[in-house]
């Protein structure tokens, strides 16, 4: 008899918000797999008939993790609606805001969510402090608190932990799991990191209080430019970016980087056997505009579709072709895919099943299944990445070539949870560059004597047509449409990066990125699914985001208030 | 209660803060934390600073300062247990942004998240398990924090949480039962927030409202961490929950008007306003009521304390406030970038002077009122009544 047994995990915790993974293992492996999104928070007709000049501020909430994205991409659809260009100052402003966000995400993703993916606390209690320093400095020249005393010290921080019988964040960790596969001297120096880069990301969300007011949900964004005129032409505003993004740049470089590296080599089995992708297809919308012209395609990081892992053709990307299937969701509607905002957001939770089983077969998440010409897509700092060396966009492809160098990996191996985690990384480090740009160009700017930091614009009398921003989350491509008459939405909708990722199966029975990614992983133990978790996490998931399309339409919304 | 109440209030249990502090700290749990600090190289004088920094910030009379060096020296870890309901993060994101004590200090030396699963190493059976062995373990001990709204309607189905598929409300209602005591932190938690907004499709309830218990509200959208760790060092210090305003948030954070301290609040009594975004007055730092600023209707200490370690904050940035910390503020203070007309404001110019604070705390209230039956109302109206009769008094007597 084969030896076939279901999972259900639920919570998935170390990630933003509620999510179930239930999985079919049969032999050790996952045979299958169903992504569940567990909280529906009903934004969609919250935005009907507000002032668009809200809408920024009201969509920011969908998220207090990517907190500056929905607020952002908001902001341009609006303006890309009213047909208004805001100034140079506002976009590199916002583009300053948008890289410290876009470090602060990845920098606590890897450390606060995945590490403890790849590290096992109980191997860093058993580590020798002076070989884990060694250790540090195989990977780097010069490692970051890598001093045998400062291990020393983690080690006695750990160790009076334990004994206190109170493990907090630790309780029920897999110690010791056989799918751990760093030395304890590696174990110590990722956990020594996770504590390291707590203070990083404080330093991260100073950087973007400076210009945006605040971190969480940041208030200097508005309808037509920014508002934080002050602390743009206070020199010392640049001054504090400037020193704190070098703060931010020595961690990068010498811990994230080389623990990156760490990580790769001592699963190099994982990044060579492709364990952890399941998708064939990758899409990114590009982020970080260029010039003031939001619909221009060119931008800092790339834009652009791949299909079947063929990085030899990139196509262009159609916002036409983005559709949406809610056969297997929680929602009341026809099953076949069709282009956001045609349909209805109607609740129909249909339940489990008795044994608190999700229904395979019929409705089992509040995520929509997004598709790109019907196919699957997996979006986020893996796609961004292969898009970018595809379309040799600027230097994406030296950079990566250089870390698979190191490693004497061929560039397929990517398509793997290594590969995805690696990606993020290095994303990390080219935004960090594009920070020290886009610093000299605001500088150059303001000598220049331009000092604008808005664009007057006139509300439409007509509703406007159907405005679209396509842009880049940390967590991948994010698009918000809009229509407005007067000084309010009549039209919302937005198409998010973890709704991509997150989706349930569509009407052909097409699995979602996370579900088709656990297609067999391995699972030993079915207690402690920890490659299942390294992989979910590996995509960053944010629920928040991925169950709340916003739809809204005035006579959808009538309907809706009668539905429930 | 007014500064000096607050005060007196305070000094009368000096006696009892000094004796528990006894029974928690003892000559060796001081020395081994001051021990603690000169090996994490913090001088004495840092550590000074900053209990002058946090008896400041709970505003408790200087005598305190010494209590409060001697509370971060507790031995126990109080066992924190985070549930989250539906919400963004933001009140997580911007709890892990604390310094004082840094975040690193707090998970490993004054509390024990004992469950919070942003954070947590453990998923699904095993997390669910360590929650249900916290809850066992630290019965009426622990503190219960409540992060987001809690659906409702059509008996809670909008969120479901653990392999038995429970609600978060069942959760919320079972999980708050043990716990010594509750606090909601954030808008969402404490009134509904973004979900509950008009016309609220989920029937999201803010904690109190959900699940009828006593709780304490750390309001903001997200709170500062300043809010939230303050008043979880407060609970450390007293052993009991701070002075509470109407709506249940400690009067430490949020009894005093933004307005009232603001930076520009001169340029509002000179008439010094931002006219248009990026203009002469926005570049001088003149006052933004013009451009929809809500400070006048705000209570919450931002002007003081600023976010992210006082680099900035909404009307530093040059926009207005927006009145995150207030009930329902999605539908009462906006149009965010307009004044509120209806709240009889008066700027220097017009008919005399601006309202007093009083009149505008009547107004909110008969606002919310009045607005689109949402259930905030029904916990600043009872609030409001428990007040009169001395309620909050009460329960800080038991």
């Amino acid at each position: 008899m084969p030896d076939k047994k279901h999972v259900v995990i639920d919570p998935i915790t170390r990630i933003e918000g509620h999510l179930r993974i239930e999985v079919d293992v049969k032999n050790g492996k996952v045979e299958d797999a169903w992504s569940t999104g567990t909280l529906w928070r009903g934004i969609e007709p919250i935005l009907q008939g507000r002032d668009i000049r809200d809408a920024g501020l009201l969509v920011q909430r969908i998220c207090g993790v990517c907190t500056w994205s929905h607020y952002e991409a908001n902001t341009m659809s609006a303006e890309v609606a009213l047909g208004i260009k805001p100034p140079t100052n506002a976009r590199l402003v916002r583009n300053l805001i948008n890289a410290s966000e876009f470090m602060h995400d990845h920098t606590v993703h890897f450390y606060a969510l995945a590490s403890l993916d790849w590290a096992d606390v109980g191997g860093a209690l058993k580590a020798d402090p002076q070989k884990a320093s060694d250790l540090a400095h195989q990977f780097s020249k010069q490692p970051y608190n890598a001093s045998a005393d400062h291990y020393r010290e983690i080690i006695e921080k750990l160790k009076k932990f334990v004994a206190s019988g109170q493990l907090g964040p630790f309780a029920g960790a897999y110690i010791g799991n056989k799918l751990y596969k760093l030395p304890p001297e590696g174990d110590l120096i990722l956990i020594s990191h996770y504590l390291d880069a707590l203070y990083t990301q404080v330093i991260l969300a100073q950087m973007m209080a400076i210009y945006g007011a605040k971190n969480p949900h940041p208030q200097s964004l508005v309808v037509g430019g920014i508002t934080s005129v002050m602390d743009m032409l206070d020199a010392r505003r640049i001054g504090q970016y400037a020193s704190k993004l070098e703060d931010v740049g020595n961690f990068i470089q010498h811990a994230y980087l080389p623990d990156i590296d760490l990580v790769t080599y001592f699963y190099k089995d994982e990044f060579k056997e492709n364990i952890g992708c399941g998708a064939e297809n990758f899409l990114s919308y590009g982020g970080f505009p260029e010039t003031n012209d939001w619909e221009a395609e060119f931008r800092y990081l790339p834009q652009g579709v791949i299909y079947n892992r063929d990085l030899s053709k990139v196509e262009k990307v159609n916002k036409q072709f983005i559709t949406e299937s809610i056969a297997h969701s929680w929602y009341k509607g026809p099953n076949e895919g069709i282009y956001p905002g045609k349909e209805d957001t109607v609740p129909e939770y249909t339940g489990l099943n008795k044994d608190g089983t999700v229904k395979r077969n019929g409705k089992y998440s509040w995520v929509k299944a997004p598709r790109y010409k019907g196919k699957m897509m997996e979006v986020g700092p893996l796609a961004r990445l292969m898009v970018g060396y595809a379309s040799n966009h600027n230097n994406m492809r030296d950079m990566l070539d250089n870390f698979l160098e190191k490693h004497s990996a061929n560039i397929n191996q990517m398509f793997s949870t290594v590969g995805r985690t690696a990606a993020r990384a290095l994303e990390t480090a080219y935004i960090w560059h594009g920070a020290h740009r886009w610093i000299n160009d605001l500088i150059t700017n303001l000598k220049q004597g331009d000092e604008r930091t808005w664009t007057r614009f006139e509300y439409p009398e007509q509703e406007t047509n159907t405005a679209v921003a396509l842009y880049e989350a940390p967590r991948g491509s994010l698009a918000h449409f809009v229509r407005i008459k007067g000084k309010d939405v009549t039209h919302y909708q937005v198409v998010i990066p973890s709704t991509w990722n997150a989706s349930p199966r569509d009407e052909k029975g097409q699995r979602g990125a996370y579900e088709e990614s656990l297609i067999n992983i391995p699972v030993p133990d079915t207690d402690e699914p920890l490659a299942i978790l390294r992989t979910v996490h590996s995509f960053d998931p944010c629920m928040a985001c991925a169950v709340h399309l916003v739809d809204v339409d005035n006579d959808k919304i009538k309907k809706f208030k009668v539905e429930v | 209660m007014n500064s000096k109440q607050m005060n007196e209030y305070y000094l009368s249990m000096l006696d009892d803060v000094d004796e528990r502090l006894d029974s928690v700290c003892d000559k060796e749990s001081e020395e081994e934390f001051q021990r603690k600090l000169e090996e994490k190289g913090f001088a004495r004088r840092d550590f000074l600073k900053w209990t002058s920094f946090m008896t400041a910030a709970l505003m408790l009379p200087p005598v305190f300062e010494s209590r409060i060096a001697r509370a971060a020296a507790i031995k126990q870890r109080t066992p924190i247990i985070w549930l989250h309901m539906a919400e963004c993060t933001g009140c997580t994101e911007s709890f892990l942004r604390t310094r004082e004590p840094d975040i690193a200090q707090l998970i490993f030396d004054k509390i024990s998240l004992a469950y919070h699963d942003t954070l947590m190493m453990a998923s699904g059976e095993r997390a669910e398990k360590s929650l249900e062995d916290a809850i066992k373990r630290y019965k009426g001990k622990y503190i219960c924090v409540i992060e987001g709204g809690i659906p409702t309607k059509d008996g809670g189905i909008y969120l479901t949480i653990g392999s038995k598929g429970e609600t978060g409300l069942s959760k919320a209602k079972r999980i708050t039962k043990d716990a010594r005591l509750t606090l909601a932190f954030g808008t969402c938690a404490a009134f509904g927030g973004v979900q509950a907004a008009y016309p609220n499709p989920t029937g999201a309830k803010g904690v109190r409202d959900a699940l009828g218990i006593e709780i304490v509200n750390v309001s903001g959208c997200p709170p500062s961490s300043i809010n939230m760790v303050g008043t979880i060092l407060h609970i450390l210090l007293f052993d009991k929950i701070p002075p509470l305003d109407e709506i249940y948030r400690p009067l430490w954070a949020y009894g005093s008007r933004i307005h009232d301290y603001c930076e520009r609040r001169a340029h509002f009594d000179a008439g010094e306003f931002v006219e248009e975004w990026g203009d002469e007055g926005a570049k001088k730092g003149w006052c933004l009521y013009k451009m929809g600023c809500k400070g006048p209707l705000t209570y919450n200490n931002c002007p003081r304390y600023r976010f992210n370690q006082g680099t900035n904050w909404p009307i530093g940035g040059g926009h207005g406030c927006i009145g995150c910390s207030e009930p329902n503020f999605w539908d009462t203070m906006t149009p965010f970038e307009e004044p509120n007309e209806k709240a009889g404001i008066r700027i220097p110019g017009g008919n005399g002077v601006e309202a007093t604070s009083d009149k505008i705390g009547s107004f909110l209230a008969g606002a919310t009122a009045a607005g689109i039956g949402v259930h905030a109302i029904g916990s600043i109206i009872r609030a409001k009544a428990e007040k009169k009769t001395g309620k909050i008094d009460d329960k800080e007597s038991k």
